[in-house]
């Protein structure tokens, strides 16, 4: 059958409403919410699927489907939170694995990315306004780096050791806290400033390449806190209730 | 102050349904539904409803503005969709409920409303120029002074000061500490200061 547009916007519109499952086509997955393309390199899933189905193309790279439709799940559909049972019957094993992953995808290349748009849109600005906006966004990044260090450092060895059935004592996810609200701010406040305070000389193209680049982050990064918050800690807290069982 | 809301869906299900997931949130009530719009004008007229929850199959279609009848000032329009409707057509409505929505959403959106009546009772107008009070409030912000040493300087109280930034934040769309003060050096408020140091995380 032809796939012309139409066809796709329709089955698009129509599919958007209903969580994915294991024998839709990795195809059809990415054309209903195209973002999800970022979530592959963390799968180490690369591109050319054909026609293949999530169910396959997961086993053939090792990854468990559940766990990955559940991040898909997550991304694609505002508001759905898992249940502890649903979690539960779902294989856990690279949770770690993903969110590491996604650190490195902030922290190596979106954040350094982002970088050199501010530092060249900032360099047609006068006065002392570029250095002020530059700072500001190395202090966000700072704050960023920061918060991704504890975990790696604090949060997911824990998780580790709970996985391997090794003692946990010396740390307890209830120390933790998820919130990167003061951090989404900083973000959210960037934009803003961007397109409605800027002074005239910036270049336009440079800033739109900017705000376009943020505002993804900016999503990106509010689901990523999604999971750790709504997966993650009750995921743990589950673990640590076994352990001292 | 609940927000009393009308109805007007044909469909004897979909209203149930409606009825039924508005029924848990106590600052919503229905208060009438119609099932066209000759039914829709006389119980506008009966039950002064704050929002018309309203399915845009009822209204005679064209492809600009929904011809709806003339819903009386301050009465926010609702669409209730449940087929593929042009966002252009919708953006003539104050909300949008998608009949997929959780319901969690779409008591959310319902409530959001009842929320800007109020507003619009107590007169705050969304206008976005800050008045001189809240400039010096916010080049004190920038310089990384907290609420209390504000209040203390400008010897208002703090609940005031409080409020005032509030209004910065709702009028600049900024929250942090850092943007607010990026925010005042590009509008050139911090006069000859620079402000930017010695600030630090908090927002509020």
């Amino acid at each position: 059958m032809p796939r012309n547009p139409y066809y796709l916007y329709k089955k698009q519109d129509v599919m958007k409403n209903y969580l994915f499952d294991e024998n839709m086509k990795m195809a059809d997955l990415i054309l209903i919410k195209p973002s999800l393309i970022l979530l592959l390199p963390r799968f180490n899933i690369p591109m050319g699927f054909g026609d293949k189905s999530v169910k396959e193309l997961c086993q053939n790279h090792g990854i468990a489907v559940d766990f990955f439709l559940l991040i898909c799940n997550i991304y694609s559909h505002d508001n759905y939170v898992p249940s502890l049972d649903k979690v539960l019957a779902i294989d856990m094993s690279m949770l770690n694995c993903y969110l590491e992953a996604s650190h490195r995808y902030y922290l190596d290349r979106r954040l350094p990315h982002i970088s050199r748009h501010i530092s060249r849109m900032t360099a047609e600005m006068k006065d002392r306004a570029g250095d002020i906006l530059r700072k500001f966004f190395e202090e966000y990044n700072n704050e960023v780096v920061a918060h991704f260090k504890y975990e790696e450092q604090n949060v997911f060895p824990h998780l580790k050791r709970l996985l391997a059935g090794e003692s946990s004592e010396g740390y307890s996810i209830s120390q933790y806290s998820p919130s990167h609200t003061n951090i989404e701010d900083k973000l959210d406040d960037l934009t803003q400033i961007m397109f409605k305070y800027l002074p005239e000389e910036v270049k336009a193209y440079e800033t739109i390449g900017a705000v376009f680049d943020i505002l993804q982050l900016s999503e990106d990064l509010k689901k990523h806190s999604f999971i750790e918050e709504k997966v993650l800690i009750p995921y743990v807290e589950h673990l640590e209730r076994k352990e001292k069982r | 102050m609940k927000l009393k809301i009308l109805i007007a869906e044909p469909s004897q299900i979909i209203v149930e349904g409606l009825r039924s997931v508005l029924h848990d949130s106590p600052r919503l009530e229905v208060v009438s539904v119609a099932e066209d719009v000759a039914m829709l004008e006389e119980r506008l007229v009966a039950h002064h409803p704050d929002a018309v929850v309203i399915n845009p199959g009822l209204l005679p279609y064209s492809s600009q503005v929904p011809a709806m009848p003339g819903l009386p000032e301050g009465v926010f329009s609702v669409a209730l969709v449940y087929q593929y409707f042009e966002p252009s057509y919708l953006r003539n409505f104050d909300a949008v409920i998608d009949i997929r929505e959780s319901k969690h959403n779409i008591i959310a959106i319902l409530t959001s409303l009842g929320r800007e009546a109020a507003d619009k009772k107590e007169g705050k107008s969304d206008a976005s120029e800050l008045t001189k009070r809240e400039r010096d409030i916010l080049v004190l912000v920038a310089k990384g002074l907290m609420s209390k040493e504000i209040a203390e300087q400008l010897n208002i109280s703090i609940h005031t000061v409080i409020s005032h930034r509030k209004n910065i934040t709702k009028k600049t769309g900024i929250k942090s500490v850092a943007g607010l003060a990026v925010y005042a050096m590009l509008n050139n408020l911090m006069g000859e200061q620079v402000g930017a140091e010695g600030r630090d995380g908090e927002t509020e």
